[in-house]
């Protein structure tokens, strides 16, 4: 199956019956998809918005209606959503939002890239948010990650970005999609359904009270405090006697996984982290292995936005090492296995010395 | 003794917030009468837009959510698609639909979606403290147009309702104004209208309501009710714009 394909058969089989879109390469293959997939489920609504800004409002109310539901669209499109995504964080309503990056800014290209890294981990719209952010880096693990989304979304009132890009969205492979609902959730009992048989019910974020307001704030840093705690996801790949650690998320770490195995093959200790949840971003086992392996590689289809976290995690210790191809350039494992390679003996010889 | 008259049950009993003489106090009221008598209030939903009642969620005894500034018929969009059994209905300030929102409105209008939008125009932003609106009216002043709205440079009153009406999703578009009591009584009807065109399936339905905001006017309350005669009904005639049969 293809990733849009899986990605869109995931929302459904997790129950979600409502999407809302506008088309933007490379994402466009996931509306039509939910388009043909959601005139055959029973109550399934797909609907073309006029603009990403009117589609993540579309949302935001299906949300409030207490119904699962999904918006995709790539980069320039997500900078449109971003004032509805910081509405739900603070009106505390699930959505999920899928992000196929391309390269920018502005308009950019439509090759697939990274560098939206900062835009998604960041809270991305106006205020003290989060959101939770996921990286799968294959077909199964975006069919894994969009069903996950759809329960922490749920589970923390909160929305959540799959974040894949052009690479992952049009790869074909084999694939099992997750059946449904597995984890049991709170009830939802703020939704919008009518005032029957019990008091009305507000959806706001909006007071005139700063104290209210400060609340409020701390009240989401509490819940995104438990996120931190609870939903750290990562891959760690050959990490036991490593010398180097690359750290890469998406799809440079499947390109950093081919360069991994050839650097193997002639005996050069290199291991991998790679994050799943960007954010919550996996900081102890970083904090862990710089106990033992000096070197950290930051590889990212971008100039380098990860590489933040990946150096606040370390807090000065260690040494990190860098190589982006922003802009939409995939960059072959060939490549990538010369510059780590080069990396890798230069320190050698330093720790040599 | 005989009650005659009393709160709406689909009003809290909160103190309203707004300036005396302004007209969102009026509809309110309507509003909720009409929800009351139509007995919709335990199955509706209302999407707020951002203006001087974005605080509307204190008054309406509804299940109320904040859309941001300008998407209250989007977020009421998705929510009419999700419970299509239920009433739902914005509540916009003209700056909100008219301006920052037009794409929304203009589009879940052209799209027929099943919802009731109640349009405040007040000929200026109240809530940011009367900066000129899309339907301000030429030459008049405003805090951002200061020597009166000049239309070569600031365009003209934008007449949304009749744009609106030109698209086949809409089914009832009427103006009324709350300036005296004939007013405010067939503001009332218009209301209950537009609620039975949703209930009947029909399409997209506005009221547009001339409200008077005395505050940024600088004007009293009774000067603002005559403006609304002698001067905004001159541009924005009241009636019914477009009616389908429902
Ligand atoms: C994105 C965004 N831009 C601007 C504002 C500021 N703002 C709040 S209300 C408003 C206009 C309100 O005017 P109107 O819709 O006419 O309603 P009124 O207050 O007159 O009832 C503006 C510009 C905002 N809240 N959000
Ligand atoms: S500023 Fe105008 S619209 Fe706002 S509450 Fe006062 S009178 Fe009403």
């Amino acid at each position: 199956m293809s990733g849009t394909s899986t990605i869109g058969e995931a929302a459904i089989q997790a129950g979600c019956k409502y999407y809302f879109g506008y088309p933007i390469t490379p994402q466009n293959a996931l509306p039509e998809y939910m388009a043909q997939r959601l005139s055959e489920v029973p109550g399934g609504v797909f609907l073309q918005a006029e603009s990403e800004i009117a589609a993540i409002n579309m949302l935001l109310g299906a949300s409030v209606a207490g119904a699962r539901a999904m918006t995709s669209s790539s980069s320039p499109g997500i900078s449109l959503k971003q004032e509805g995504i910081s509405y739900m964080a603070g009106q505390e309503l699930p959505a999920v939002i899928v992000n196929v990056m391309r390269g920018g800014p502005g308009l950019g290209t439509i090759y697939p890239a990274q560098s939206d890294y900062f835009q998604s981990t960041r809270g991305g719209g106006h205020g003290d948010y989060r959101t939770v952010v996921l990286a799968p880096d294959s077909v199964q693990e975006l069919a894994d990650m969009t069903a996950l989304a759809f329960d922490l979304a749920d589970n923390y009132r909160t929305p959540v970005i799959v974040l894949a890009d052009g690479v992952l969205a049009q790869m074909m492979e084999p694939v099992r999609i997750p059946s449904r609902k597995r984890k049991k959730l709170p009830a939802k009992n703020y939704i919008l359904t009518g005032a029957k048989g019990r008091p009305s019910r507000i959806i706001h974020s909006f007071t005139m009270d700063p104290k209210e307001q400060e609340d409020h704030n701390w009240k989401l840093v509490r819940k995104y405090k438990q996120i931190e705690q609870r939903e750290v996801r990562y891959e760690s790949f050959l990490l036991e006697d490593a010398e180097m650690v690359v750290v890469a998320y998406g799809t440079a770490a499947r390109i950093a996984k081919g360069a991994i195995k050839r650097l193997r093959k002639e005996n050069l200790k290199v291991g991998m982290i790679r994050p799943i949840t960007l954010w919550p971003f996996p900081t102890k086992i970083i904090q862990e292995t710089v106990k033992y392996i000096h070197d950290f590689f930051v590889f990212e289809m971008s100039a380098g936005q990860m590489i933040e976290d990946v150096r606040l995690s370390l807090e000065g210790k260690g040494r990190i090492h860098f190589y982006g191809r922003p802009g939409g350039v995939i960059p072959a494992p060939v490549e990538l296995y010369r510059i780590i390679s080069r990396h890798y003996y230069q320190s050698k010889r330093k720790k040599g010395r | 003794m005989k009650k005659i008259n009393s709160r709406p049950a689909s009003l809290k009993e909160a103190p309203f917030h707004y300036c005396p003489g302004c007209g969102h106090s009026i509809v309110h009221r309507l509003v909720a009468e009409v929800i009351d008598e139509m007995k919709l209030r335990e199955k509706s939903i209302c999407s707020l837009g951002v203006g001087c009642a974005v605080v509307a969620y204190k008054y309406f005894d509804v299940d109320t959510v904040e859309a941001p500034h300008g998407r209250a018929a989007a977020v009421a969009t998705g929510i009419k698609r999700v419970r299509p059994e239920n009433i739902v209905f914005t509540y916009q300030g003209d700056g909100d639909l008219a301006a920052i929102g037009t794409a929304e409105t203009l589009h879940a209008a052209n799209r027929g979606e099943l919802i009731t939008v109640i349009f405040i125009n007040n000929a200026v932003y109240g809530m940011t403290g009367g900066q000129m609106a899309p339907t301000s009216l030429v030459g008049q002043k405003t805090t951002t147009s200061p020597a009166g709205r000049n239309p070569l440079k600031e365009g003209y009153p934008l007449k949304f309702s009749e744009v609106l009406a030109l698209l086949g999703g809409s089914s009832y578009l009427e103006r009324v104004a709350v300036n005296n009591p004939a007013n405010i009584r067939k503001a009332k009807k218009a209301i209950a209208k537009a609620f039975q065109h949703q209930k009947k399936k029909s399409g997209f339905s506005v009221v547009e309501i001339l409200s008077p905001c005395p505050t940024n006017w600088r004007m009293s309350s009774v000067e603002s009710c005559r403006w609304i005669d002698e001067v905004m009904t001159k541009v924005y005639p009241l009636g019914v714009i477009k009616e389908k049969k429902c």
